[in-house]
């Protein structure tokens, strides 16, 4: 054993193609690296360096750096170069890969990088079997800051942050990135290799070169981790790093093939052809054709009630069509949805719609509302503060809205009996028991279309055609479509009944 | 093409991928999940790569990695995501990497509530990274804006290669409206500084990283040329009644919708309203301000958050009038007739000023 591996390793080699034959992108000393002698980073640039050459893929593969000491990859590297934030070149690489999935992704990364501030990422990319391969160069410490303990700091061991020596109980235990890693099911090949000896520098190469092979033969995620030697931070000559990381080193991450599912890993199938341009619009639901009701006159003719419904007073403008409602009740009682279904008969009319719910926890704890307005002009605010109609689908929702009614307005409320209090000589009530209507009809769900037949009665704006038109769109199920129709039907009919006289 | 009734958070997502849109990287939060499960729907579909990222730092490196690659590529988020992306968008912003980010804003600080607000407009519109960057930001008050503001963040984000916003909030996600898509889908072409893993891109670097003080600050410089640029070309409102207005409303997204109800209310009492609705909120369309000088008396800028928005409207106007201020926060949100009543007492007020003002030249 002697300081001369490396050494000899990089004169058995020569300078691959794969590396720039002078550092441009450095702006001095551009013959040689910026790594210190005897660091490991350099030996295990020239391992990956050879295996893209020997796989002949140069053209193909992107480098991603990392932050640390590493971080200029792109200076030495002839290969398409993305230099990534701290920790987070496999979220980086998994994207460049996924998009790419030709390119060969290649994130280079150090412990700091990778087990502390990047741990979410690696494990994650890892666990998602990105089809990428990891270089994780271990030196048990943070170099580049100068030397703040790692996750992988060794015990005991002394850094800038560990002044005393790392210790269990204040920084836990050196953390063995691979072994956790190996837990996985999707990571295809995991493996720790050192720079100790070289013995040891040659089982580095041979793995490096497998975890980009994999990747080249489709077969998924593959990680080499590296025991590498920092003289500089560890304050050693090199000759003694290097066997600090075979005699010390390895006793805490013991090296060995981790994970190897590559002769069972299939390569994962090639990415389907994307489809054509001209397709995308039906692909995304986007449908050509007409409205029903092409000509706005239909739908203002039927304006009969429509005085009620109109703003009133200063607010009031040339509008023919101009109907607020609130819609409230528990959630699960169809509140959402009987707002679609007018706004979406109203849009079908050639009215302007607008359709707002609350959402959230608000929705979770039971309680669900939603504004819609359908007007023949543009609609300034979609949020209806003075509803022309409130749909109340039980009594907490009425005793929430009732007083926000505007005078002239209508309150549909689900209930045999309105609560006196609520009664206001300024607005007309229909309280009907709709849950038990619709029971009777076949399904107390429908109880929301029941009033819904109830409210375009009371518009009286909206075309069959285009409700029935906006049911069908809304509704998938044929049993639910006719259900809802006769529920509508029904709620019509009963409004006619309390107001015969009205209309007679 | 047929208007269809949409959710604000859907159509981006449609309009995203017709404007050639084909990487989603996105994490779930409120109001903003509808984002994400619509691209999580259609972009495998058309032939996009959508990821479900196991944290929002995690989605915006995604991002950094498809744009890196030349894909046109988006995430969605609110505050508090938002804030965890600020480390990603700053590394674009400085490697000068194109995407578009849609943040549906909903309340904080800190986990704030769900509701909708307004309060992620400083870090937005400022750059809420580090370092000397901007993000372009596109604020829209309907779901067809939020459709065409999409296709026209992608536009932007390539044209400065840098992150464009699309910054929402809750009500204008939530909301459905009509919406009309262009007929076409267009296909995005692969810029030509974009690393894809071949021969002729091989030289090509990605990067934020300039080790030399000169280095970094000629290509802040750089960033900044760009930023005049956008600054006089891409900056956007919306003027409505403004031409005899002599008060003012200033207000986007949502509030912008509220503040078309208090103009339309006030213009039939015969209160001389317009709104001046930023569409772009950075660049600040400082010059349409500007041109209201002549006849603006007094400016009203409406937020439902506190006074951010405010601070850009009282750097447009540098002082050439009384600008005031109106908030609602916590989701709360400004009645339009609480806006209202306040533009009609500070009508009165201006009025009874104007009469003692002409009273007091009477007797000179
Ligand atoms: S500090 Fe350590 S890791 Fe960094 S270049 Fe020097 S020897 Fe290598
Ligand atoms: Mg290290």
């Amino acid at each position: 054993m002697s300081s001369d591996t490396a050494v000899e390793y990089e004169v058995a080699q020569g300078r691959s193609k794969s590396f720039y034959p002078r550092f441009e992108r450095k702006d001095e000393l551009q013959h040689q690296t910026h790594y210190c002698p005897g660091c490991g980073h350099g030996v295990v640039h020239k391992m990956l360096a050879r295996a893209i050459d020997e796989l002949g893929i140069q053209d193909r593969t992107i480098l991603v750096g990392p932050v640390g000491c590493s971080v200029f990859t792109y200076y030495y590297f002839d290969l398409g170069n993305v230099q990534a934030a701290h920790g987070r070149a496999p979220a980086v690489s998994t994207a460049l890969k996924r998009s790419r999935p030709e390119s060969i992704v290649i994130s280079y990364q150090g412990d700091g990088d990778l087990s502390a501030i990047g741990a979410a990422e690696i494990l994650h990319a890892a666990n998602r079997g990105e089809n990428i391969t990891v270089i994780f160069v271990n030196n048990a410490i943070y170099s580049m800051t100068g030397g703040q303990a790692a996750p992988t700091t060794l015990l005991g061991q002394k850094s800038t942050t560990t002044p005393e020596g790392r210790s269990a109980l204040g920084e836990g235990y050196p953390l063995h990135e691979s072994e956790l890693l190996a837990t996985l099911e999707a990571p295809v090949y995991i493996e720790r290799v050192g720079l100790g000896d070289n013995k040891q520098i040659a089982q580095a190469a041979r793995a490096i070169r497998r975890a980009v092979e994999n990747q080249v033969r489709g077969l998924g995620f593959s990680l080499v981790e590296v025991l590498s030697p920092c003289p500089t931070i560890w304050k050693m000559q090199p000759v003694e790093a290097q066997h600090w990381v075979r005699d010390v080193m390895e006793k805490t991450f013991p090296l060995g093939v981790l994970r190897d599912r590559t002769r069972e890993a299939q390569p994962r199938p090639a990415p389907a052809t994307p489809p054509a341009l001209e397709e995308i619009p039906r692909l995304l639901g986007l449908e050509h054709g007409e409205r029903l009701v092409k000509d706005e006159r239909q739908v203002l003719n039927l304006a009969g009630n429509g005085s009620a419904l109109k703003r009133t007073g200063e607010r009031a403008r040339a509008a023919e069509v101009d109907l607020e409602v609130r819609i409230a009740g528990f959630g699960g009682q169809g509140v959402l949805l009987l707002g679609e279904v007018l706004a979406e008969a109203g849009l079908e009319s050639g009215l302007e719609v607008s359709w707002l719910p609350s959402y959230g926890p608000e929705m979770r704890s039971g309680t669900s509302n939603c504004h819609v307005r359908l007007a023949s002009q543009s609609i300034d605010s979609p949020l209806v503060s003075a509803p022309g109609i409130l749909v109340a689908m039980n009594e907490p929702s009425l005793r929430k809205f009732d007083r926000t009614v505007r005078p002239g307005g209508w309150v549909i409320y689900n209930g045999e009996e309105f609560p006196a209090d609520c009664v206001r000589p300024d607005v007309r009530v229909v309280a009907l028991p709709f849950t038990k209507i619709a029971h009777e009809l076949g399904d107390a769900r429908a109880s929301n279309m029941i009033m819904l037949g109830v409210l375009l009665e009371i518009a009286g704006v909206l075309p069959d055609a285009s409700v029935a038109a906006a049911l069908r769109r809304l509704v998938r199920n044929p049993r639910w479509v006719e259900l809802d129709e006769r529920a509508m039907a029904g709620g019509r009919a009963r409004y006619r009944e309390m107001f015969a006289e009205v209309h007679a | 093409m047929r208007k269809q009734l949409m959710k604000g958070n859907e159509a981006i997502v449609k309009s995203a991928i017709l404007a050639g849109c084909r990487a989603f990287y996105g994490y779930p939060i409120t109001p903003a999940s509808e984002i994400t499960e619509t691209a999580a729907l259609y972009m495998p579909k058309c032939g996009g790569v959508f990821v479900q990222a196991e944290s929002e730092v995690a989605a915006i490196n995604m991002l950094y990695g498809a744009s890196a690659a030349g894909v046109r590529a988006m995430t969605a988020s609110s505050g508090p995501g938002i804030s965890l992306m600020q480390e990603g968008i700053s590394y674009m912003a400085g490697a000068e990497l194109p995407c578009v980010i849609a943040d549906v804003m909903r309340g904080g600080p800190g986990l704030g509530n769900i509701n909708s607000e307004q309060g992620d407009y400083n870090q937005v519109v400022k750059g809420g990274g580090h370092g000397n960057y901007h993000t372009l930001v596109l604020a829209p008050h309907s779901v067809q804006e939020m459709a065409d503001l999409t296709a026209l963040a992608f536009e932007l984000a390539d044209r400065y290669r840098n992150p464009v916003f699309v910054l929402a909030d809750g009500f204008v996600g939530q909301m459905m409206e009509p919406v009309e898509f262009p007929e076409q889908a267009v296909a995005a072409p692969t810029p030509h500084w974009a690393v894809t893993g071949t021969a002729e891109t091989r030289s090509n670097v990605i990067n934020s990283l300039h080790m030399g003080a000169d280095e970094l600050e000629t290509h802040v410089l750089e960033l900044e040329k760009k930023y005049r640029l956008a600054e006089q070309r891409e900056a956007r409102a919306e003027d409505w009644f403004t031409d005899d207005a002599e008060i003012v409303l200033v207000g986007y997204g949502i509030v912008g919708r509220i503040l078309k109800a208090v103009t339309a209310e006030a213009r039939a009492a015969g209160i001389k309203v317009g709104l001046l609705r930023p569409i772009t909120l950075y660049p600040f369309p400082v010059e349409r301000f500007r041109r209201l000088l002549p006849r603006a008396k007094l400016f009203v800028v409406v937020e439902m958050s506190n006074g951010q928005l405010l601070d850009d409207v009282r750097l447009a106007l540098n002082g050439a009038r009384p600008v005031e201020f109106l908030s609602r926060m916590g989701g709360n949100v400004p009645s339009h007739e609480d806006v209202y009543r306040f533009v009609r007492e500070r009508a009165h007020a201006l009025k009874t000023a104007a009469g003692a003002e002409e009273e007091r030249l009477a007797h000179v």
